[in-house]
């Protein structure tokens, strides 16, 4: 288990490596920064001065290493929006991302859990051609629109729900339904083919003919070791879940950390974009992380493997 | 020695003009995949005939005639299908265009990643050792960030523009081919005409261009096929936030932009670009499930 642990987290080593040298190239190419941060009319002198002050004519390997060593102090820049510190203007908007993220993940493990095993049960009926078609369909609708259209429909027209914002439990609602449909809509099918697969298995077909009543079998028999698959299938939506995030908190005006990253974006304030897109990497490699010990636990064919 | 080589090109045309043949066959048999190639026809119709078809100019603004409802509502009128937006444009004409954008970064993109991909994993699986750990490597770091983080710093720094959203999205897509690509290359390499090559001294390069890359184009196909649904969305997604294709050009994310601050009063705006979306999409979707079904069942 320790093994297993040490042995995982070094290989984030590279990874994160690789991530912060794609940032530092492109912010090594961004241009000059001393023309944006002195005024325009500053002596030649002045430069020189600053871009020697900032270590800017050091060579590129330098500058390099200096970035990994400011990053690894947490040191990501001033913020030139909020002017301070960039990271703990992300880290204090981390609370409400987790918050939308994890109801999403509820709407999406409720809604594709029970429609999966559903229509895998009653494969080739109309109740799978409707399920599979409502998650081709979820497939097609681009995320943000499905929340243009909740707020169209359900806070503008009958007012049930606040048009944007965070607070209350109603605030959560629509952005968490929108954020979660999009993820439901790839879980179901894959519940769907899991589910599909265990229930061909000769255990399934053992229990059934010896006389278990055939919900018994589905629910402890089929779900029990569709388990496994599930966590996969969750951990594999977190992409879509993220990026779903940045979109929907925009769309819901929800101040997490996606909304601050593309404020940052379209105002080109370099230290936030990267100080988020650090801080997201290591969570989703650190929930990836978790996700595996999850295995290690409940399946022992990788203990012993 | 000619004659040979011209009795093989016999065999080979035969084949193809009976594939194609067999295509079409099977596709006649398939109700969504029938519907997916009409939806993918119809779009890449209009987005080619959008001057002719489009009633009005989808960016002259006509002030007289802002925010008129769709025609069949009240106050809408028969001169404006679909209404017209906040700067009295046609709703339905900023529509046709708006597939222009949509299929060009959605095809293009997919060129680029699709290449970058391929290549890479081919050449990760086939010379495998410190070759495939390294650009793995690669691989694993550009999985653990969604690619929208990758574009969004990438478009901090260099504006927006068509060119540059096709080469990023290329950029920061590829590595699901790639991912996929070198699992099949695994299992070719060992193979035993793989090995025949090697084994009388073939070069690298013609066993990837004759022996890999023709065996693993069903899967390539079939993902590019789906990945060009993803892309649409995700250039619409990236337009809504602004980041993405730039007014005066015209996208459908950038018309749910603008339709997002008149929702409260002026619905149309904002419905009808997502409605389009969805078809489109829906109609690769369709199409590329059932290239799926046909090609490469394992996927």
């Amino acid at each position: 288990m320790k093994k297993f642990i040490i042995k995982r987290l070094l290989e984030l080593i590279p990874v994160l490596f690789i991530i912060t040298f794609v940032v530092f190239v492109l912010v090594y190419h961004a241009g000059d920064p001393v023309s944006l941060m002195l005024p325009e009319d500053a002596s030649q002198e002045d430069r020189e001065y600053m871009r020697e002050s900032l270590g800017l004519n050091d060579p590129f390997i330098v500058q390099y290493a200096n970035f990994v060593m400011d990053i690894t102090r947490g040191n990501f820049g001033t913020s030139t929006r909020y002017d301070m510190d960039a990271l703990p203007l992300v880290i204090e908007r981390l609370p409400a991302t987790f918050e939308l993220a994890g109801a999403a993940m509820l709407v999406a493990l409720a809604i594709s859990i029970p429609l999966g095993i559903w229509s895998a049960n009653r494969r080739n009926s109309y109740v799978d051609l409707f399920i599979t078609g409502g998650s081709v369909l979820g497939k097609a609708m681009p995320n943000f629109w499905l929340g243009i259209m909740l707020i169209l429909l359900l806070a503008v027209n009958y007012q049930a729900f606040p048009v944007s914002g965070r607070g209350t439990f109603m605030h959560l609602v629509l952005p968490a339904i929108t954020l979660g449909t999009s993820v439901a809509a790839e879980m179901t099918r894959l519940v769907r083919s899991s589910m599909l697969d265990t229930l061909g298995q000769d255990y399934i077909r053992t229990a059934s003919s010896k006389g278990v009543p055939y919900v018994k079998v589905v629910v402890y028999h089929a779900f029990r070791n569709t388990l496994i698959p599930v966590i996969t299938i969750t951990t594999l939506q977190l992409s879509i879940l993220v990026s779903g995030a940045i979109i929907t908190e925009s769309v819901f005006q929800w101040p997490g950390l996606g909304m601050l990253l593309v404020q940052a974006v379209n105002a080109r304030d370099m230290a936030v974009v990267q100080a988020s897109v650090f801080i997201i990497a290591i969570l989703v490699i650190l929930i990836n992380l978790i996700t595996d010990l999850i295995y290690f636990i409940i399946d022992p064919r990788i203990k012993h493997s | 020695m000619s004659e040979a080589t011209s009795e093989v090109k016999k065999v080979k045309t035969y084949k193809r003009s009976g594939n194609v043949k067999l295509f079409l066959k099977l596709l006649a048999q398939s109700k969504t995949g029938m519907v997916g190639l009409f939806i993918l026809i119809s779009v890449t119709l209009i987005a080619i005939f959008a001057d002719f078809i489009a009633p009005y100019s989808p960016t002259e603004p006509q002030l007289s005639d802002i925010l008129v409802p769709p025609s069949w509502q009240e106050g809408g009128t028969s001169a404006y299908l679909l209404g017209t937006d906040n700067l009295g444009r046609d709703v339905f004409s900023r529509l046709i265009y708006g597939t222009r954008v949509s299929l060009i970064v959605g095809v293009l993109s997919v060129v680029v990643a699709g290449f970058i991909g391929l290549i890479i994993g081919v050449v990760s699986a086939y010379f495998g050792k410190w070759v495939d750990q390294i650009l793995m490597r690669i691989v694993d770091a550009f999985l653990s960030i969604p690619s929208i983080l990758f574009i969004m710093v990438i478009l901090t720094i260099f504006s927006p523009s068509l060119t540059v959203l096709i080469i990023v999205i290329g950029l920061t897509t590829w590595v699901n081919y790639a991912r996929i690509i070198r699992g099949e290359v695994l299992s070719l390499k060992e193979r035993e005409f793989v090995k025949a090559s090697q084994t009388i001294g073939t070069s690298h390069l013609t066993i990837i261009r004759k022996n890999l890359i023709p065996n693993v184009m069903s899967t390539f196909i079939v993902i590019s096929t789906l990945s060009v649904a993803t892309t649409i969305i995700l250039e619409a997604s990236l337009s809504f936030l602004g980041l993405g294709i730039q007014p005066p050009d015209i996208s459908w994310g950038g018309m749910l932009n603008d339709g997002r601050d008149y929702l409260a009063t002026h619905w149309w705006m904002g419905t009808f670009p997502g409605i389009a979306i969805t078809i489109t999409v829906l109609g690769i979707i369709f199409l590329g499930d059932w290239l799926r079904d046909v090609l490469d069942p394992r996927l």
